[in-house]
């Protein structure tokens, strides 16, 4: 299958967990780009369609930061394939749905993915473990310069970046963390939180279901303006944003071990033992439990080496990720045994949790 | 009992109901759930609420004129996906567009970064046109000193192009 070689090597998200990332799973960062003259995708014939996805896929293989890219028509891969690149956040849904003439081409490393044909010719992103705005707009910003190199992109001084919606107008630039919030939705205050930073013109979503109750208690924040600020700018103010949101949760974490601590201990040692001997896992409570572990480590219960496993299991716990591993399409039913049964293996021999309150220092 | 709000893409009962803050300006999209789902609101890949904002701030009653001359598309065609049709529908739709950036982002004029090596190329482009325009006619009319001198100049120009890599058309 022409997707086996990518899931083989390691990747930006699914290697690189460390203590970095303890509350910013991820930084992502995308640039919506369109060919100068060029019909924009949903407005293009076959034929157009086809004749842009060659020019950006010269382009892109051109570029310096894409040595041997991952190079797929999404028309060829199957239903499966397209969904695990989805749950690798390497392509979107509406590209794995979209009709001929789409394509993606991924670095390497997963760090650099081009989506071609999508709602944009171009939708560049580029993806970092942990909180890594700078290091990230850096990247995509090199990226972007080497393609303009051999690209003439549809530009306006007064309106920037020409895009197909005019919400994505000007920087075309949409700067996002993957931000795990646990303490926040045990105590309630996430929906504070979102209507907090939805005011600030962010939005927050949930990575695994919708509002304050998405499972694995993990959320997507981004910008939701692109014109009218420089890409500096936009990303500073993201970054303002996550750091009181990750300044709320350390204290959301505090007050609970502080109110009641054997509660919360409590929820991290049932979800050890659920994952080490249950049978049969829907993927929420999965990711659920997940979260709590992972909760778990940052608060030094579990051995911090258990942070990659989590992270990883985040990602091939997913119903695309289990169907892949055994080779065809499965019944959800069946799913969740299956999820069980490769929960109970990972987590046998992961060391137990040891639960003492933190002393003071 | 007051009327239950109305889809505002469809007209059927709303029940799903989201506010968003921008600018100071509190928007509000009431959706029925057939709508909702087919926005993706229950799917959590890339729901925009500035992108349902448009389509509820636009008057599907209001006379339609204008076609992107490039392009074909119409008026009716943004209006019902809030998406254009290729990069000239930005000039063609000027007027339907600019009182809707307001309300949409921080500003209306772009700040950030510029393609600069589209643009040098774009600019090169050009003054080689002119160039040999001015060109033909020094050797029509016979002005051969002047055609000597635009003739070093379009090589100059040449080879400050061949530096910028023109991409392949
Ligand atoms: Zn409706
Ligand atoms: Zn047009």
């Amino acid at each position: 299958m022409s997707i086996s070689s990518l899931l083989a090597t390691p990747s930006e998200l699914t290697d690189s967990s460390s203590t970095k990332t303890a509350i910013v799973l991820m930084t992502r960062i995308r640039l919506a780009r369109n060919l100068a003259g060029q019909h924009f995708p949903g407005w293009a014939d076959k034929a157009r369609r086809a004749a842009i996805l060659a020019q950006c896929r010269a382009a892109i293989a051109a570029a310096p930061q894409m040595k041997k890219p991952h190079d797929l028509a999404i028309d060829r891969l199957s239903e499966l394939e397209r969904l695990i690149l989805v749950e690798r956040h390497l392509i979107s849904r509406e590209l794995s749905g979209s009709k001929g003439g789409a394509g993606a081409m991924i670095s390497h490393d997963q760090a650099i993915s081009v989506m071609i044909n999508e709602e944009d010719h171009l939708r560049i992103q580029v993806l970092r473990a942990g909180f890594q705005l700078k290091r990230a707009w850096n990247a995509i910003d090199d990226f972007d310069s080497a393609l303009e190199e051999n690209l003439d992109y549809a530009f306006s001084p007064n309106l920037g970046y020409l895009t197909t919606c005019p919400t994505n107008l000007g920087t075309g630039l949409r700067a996002s963390a993957m931000m795990h919030l646990p303490a926040l939705i045990i105590s309630n205050q996430m929906e504070k939180i979102v209507r907090a930073v939805n005011q600030l013109g962010m939005v927050v979503r949930g990575l695994f279901g919708e509002g304050s109750d998405a499972s694995g208690s993990i959320f997507q924040i981004s910008n939701q303006t692109t014109l009218g600020e420089t890409e500096e700018e936009i990303i500073k103010r993201l970054g303002t944003v996550l750091n009181s949101i990750i300044e709320h949760e350390l204290n959301a974490r505090a007050k609970l071990l502080e109110a009641d601590a054997n509660k919360l201990f409590d929820k991290i040692g049932r979800a050890y033992g659920i994952l080490q001997n249950s049978h049969v896992l829907s993927s929420s409570e999965a990711m659920n439990l997940l979260s709590l572990l992972r909760l778990g480590v940052d608060l030094k219960i579990l051995p911090d080496s258990g942070r990659a496993l989590i992270d990883r299991l985040f990602i091939e716990a997913q119903p695309g990720h289990l169907q892949y591993a055994r080779k065809g399409e499965i019944e959800p039913a069946q799913r969740d045994i299956l999820r069980a049964a490769l929960l109970r293996t990972e987590f046998a021999n992961q060391p137990k949790p040891s639960f003492t309150l933190p002393g003071p220092n | 009992m007051a009327s239950p709000l109305k889809c505002d893409i469809c007209d059927k009962p709303a029940t799903v109901h989201l506010t968003q803050i921008l600018n100071n300006q509190a928007h509000k999209v009431d959706l029925c759930e057939d709508c909702a789902r087919a926005k993706g609101i229950t799917d959590t890949s890339d729901f925009s609420l500035a992108d349902l904002l448009i389509k509820a701030s636009l008057n599907p009653e209001a006379i339609d004129s204008g076609t992107c001359e490039q392009c074909g598309f119409t008026q009716a065609d943004f209006k019902k996906n809030g998406r254009f049709g290729c990069p000239a529908c930005y000039d063609a739709f000027r007027g339907l567009l600019e009182p809707m950036l307001d309300g949409m982002h921080k500003g209306v004029v772009h700040t950030g970064k510029v393609p600069a090596r589209a643009l040098e190329r774009k600019s090169l482009h050009d003054r080689l046109a002119k160039l040999e325009l001015d060109l033909t006619d020094a050797v029509k009319s016979e002005r051969f000193e002047d055609a000597a001198r635009y003739r070093d100049e379009i090589n100059q120009v040449r080879q400050a192009a061949g530096r910028t890599h023109p991409p392949k058309s």
